[in-house]
């Protein structure tokens, strides 16, 4: 049977951790209940307080563990049947590092939550209305992590928005890129749409569609002291088709199934990430675009 | 020969989806007064013109009808068709209205200011609407909603800790050319769409004719000093360099009163400054 994602348009309880949980515990339930149960729950970035939080980031950052007891907890008290995964971002306190983290989390195991992977966002995004790195620490690791589905990336918010992000994700080998984001929604101009939505389509369509793989975004709703978080929640196919997406004001879920095979038949039939494959040494060797590593191995050489 | 295709090199547009606006706008209003203020009661001042007219809309649309105040508060000196085509919007949209005269008030100050021009007249009428708008606020539980648009306040033209002092304002992002589109759209009364733009503190007055500019070219301007532009790029496109001058004077002259007051900092735990948190927090 093709696995299925649920992909959580969520509106926080801005700072209100304990009501965010609950919430999720509602998300868990309504996901159990149906006929086919999700292999994956993805909610947005900084889903268990809100986006905007200024200095009180450091009072509402927990580390690692807790938010996998935390949200393990609420997959059990769901009444969920059976282990399940998720993916959720908060603001994580890494040992007094601040960072804006997404966890991909096996929750329900009989031995207790299971940390997959923990991405700690490496594009802190601080112009205009975003100040992210006056209040975190960048992430210095971007990993392709193994899944039930196969390798898998995620990518928060901004770090999607670089175009060599996707492409390093493919590369490490990841299939399914995962994209927690909370997006202040901009532009009235266009149609029916966001701009900032249509614009977040683009990019998504285009990691899909050049290296194969398939995008999955959920995004946070909501206003926060005016900011309106754009919702947006969506998913592309391996061919960079849009399967579903949502409108930018209402909290919903979206179901995805999953049909890995779907990479393979991309990749055959536009074979761009094995290209790059190829072409990568002689661009990644370039002197113009790394000069450090030309003076390096000059320095090497003397 | 080849055909020649130019490119053609558009202006930013300040162009809208009146139906996404007004979407987003009303989710703003619930979410900030019901959600987070936990306050599903709107009261605003109803000059007769066409930014509250339009607030008036939205908050309607929010809110529902009967949970929208409008408080009429002319002084001696304003315009009747004000008050008419205030009621035009309470009639088309039924929400609750009370009329409540600021001249004995504003007067009773005023015989201690003799000296006062019409701009410090036009300035403590503002005030106190503002004071009997928060006062009407408090009697009936319902939030002043700002109804400043981005125009004014970019030109500096209000009355600091007046017409600004509303804790939520629908309006306050979008340029006065962008209010007439949305306004048209929710199908707010001609007669208030159509009318020139007036403080109504003066007889006669306009808002063009104080400003020395029109509301389509100052938009214009505004739209691209806002997105970085120099002044002789913008003259550039086809505008008068007088006009652009004018606006960036107005715009360089009045940051302040985007502002709250200025405070000495002294410590490293000032508020805003070192002690930051967000407004919902």
């Amino acid at each position: 049977m093709t696995p299925l994602a649920a992909l959580v348009q969520f509106k926080p309880r801005k700072g209100d951790v304990a009501a965010n949980l609950a919430a999720m515990r509602d998300v868990f339930a309504q996901c159990a209940a149906w006929d086919e149960r999700p292999a994956l729950v993805v909610f947005p970035e900084a889903a268990l307080t809100g986006y905007f939080l200024e200095g009180a980031v450091y009072e509402l950052a927990f580390d690692a563990a807790t938010m996998a007891r935390n949200v393990d907890e609420q997959w059990r008290a769901s009444g969920a049947s059976g282990p399940g995964d998720v993916v959720a971002g908060f603001f994580e306190n890494y040992s007094g590092a601040f960072h804006n983290s997404a966890m991909y989390l096996r929750c329900g195991e009989p031995g207790g939550p299971r940390i997959v992977h923990v991405h700690r966002k490496m594009f802190l995004p601080t112009y205009g209305v975003f100040d992210e790195e006056r209040f975190l620490t960048r992430g210095r690791r971007l990993a392709a992590f193994e899944t039930q589905f196969g390798k898998a990336a995620i990518l928060i918010c901004e770090d999607a928005w670089h175009a060599i992000m996707p492409t390093v994700a493919a590369l490490k080998g990841a299939r399914l890129l995962i994209v927690p984001s909370a997006s202040p929604g901009r532009g009235l101009g266009a149609a029916g749409e966001l701009e900032s939505t249509t614009r977040w389509k683009a990019i998504l369509s285009s990691a899909a569609s050049e290296h194969g793989v398939y995008v999955l975004y959920a995004g946070l709703t909501g206003f926060e002291g005016g900011k309106g978080m754009s919702g947006g929640t969506c998913a592309f196919s391996p061919r960079g088709d849009l399967l579903e997406s949502a409108g930018p004001l209402d909290a919903c879920i979206i179901k995805i199934p999953l049909d890995l095979a779907e990479v393979d038949l991309a990749r055959a039939t536009l074979p761009l990430l094995g290209d790059l494959s190829a072409v990568l040494p002689d661009l990644w060797l370039d002197d113009e675009i790394f000069p450090q590593a030309a003076a390096l191995r000059t320095e090497e050489r003397s | 020969m080849l055909p020649v295709i130019e490119a053609r090199v558009d202006e930013p547009s300040l162009q809208i989806d009146p139906g996404l606006a007004a979407r987003w706008l009303e989710a703003f209003l619930r979410d900030e007064m019901v959600e987070r203020r936990g306050i599903g009661r709107a009261i605003l001042g109803l000059s007769g013109g066409i930014d509250s007219a339009l607030v008036a809309y939205l908050c309607a649309r929010a809110l529902g009808p009967a949970n929208v105040y409008a408080i009429r508060m002319p002084y001696r000196s304003s315009s009747p068709d004000s008050l008419s085509d205030a009621q035009r919007v309470i009639d088309a949209l039924g929400i609750q209205s009370e009329t409540i005269e600021i001249t004995d008030a504003v007067d009773g100050y005023l015989r201690h200011a003799a000296d006062a021009d019409p701009r410090r007249k036009g300035n403590v009428m503002a005030r106190m609407r503002m004071l009997v708008l928060f006062d009407q606020s408090a009697r009936r539980n319902a939030l002043p909603v700002g109804t400043g648009n981005k125009t004014e306040r970019l030109m500096g033209y209000f009355t600091w800790h007046a017409d600004d002092t509303p804790p939520v304002n629908p309006i306050g992002d979008l340029f006065k050319t962008q209010v007439w589109a949305l306004a048209r759209h929710l199908g707010v009364p001609k007669e208030v769409v159509d009318k020139a733009p007036s403080a109504d503190l003066e007889a006669g007055q306009t808002d063009e004719g104080d400003l020395g500019i029109t509301y389509a070219t100052a938009d214009r301007i505004l739209n691209l000093i806002l997105l970085g532009y120099h002044d002789d790029a913008i003259a550039a496109r086809g505008l008068d360099p007088r006009d652009v001058t004018l606006v960036r004077r107005r715009v360089d002259s009045t940051h302040w009163k985007r502002h709250l007051p200025t405070t000495a900092l002294v410590s490293g735990t000032a508020i805003n400054e070192f002690y930051l948190r967000p407004v919902d927090f």
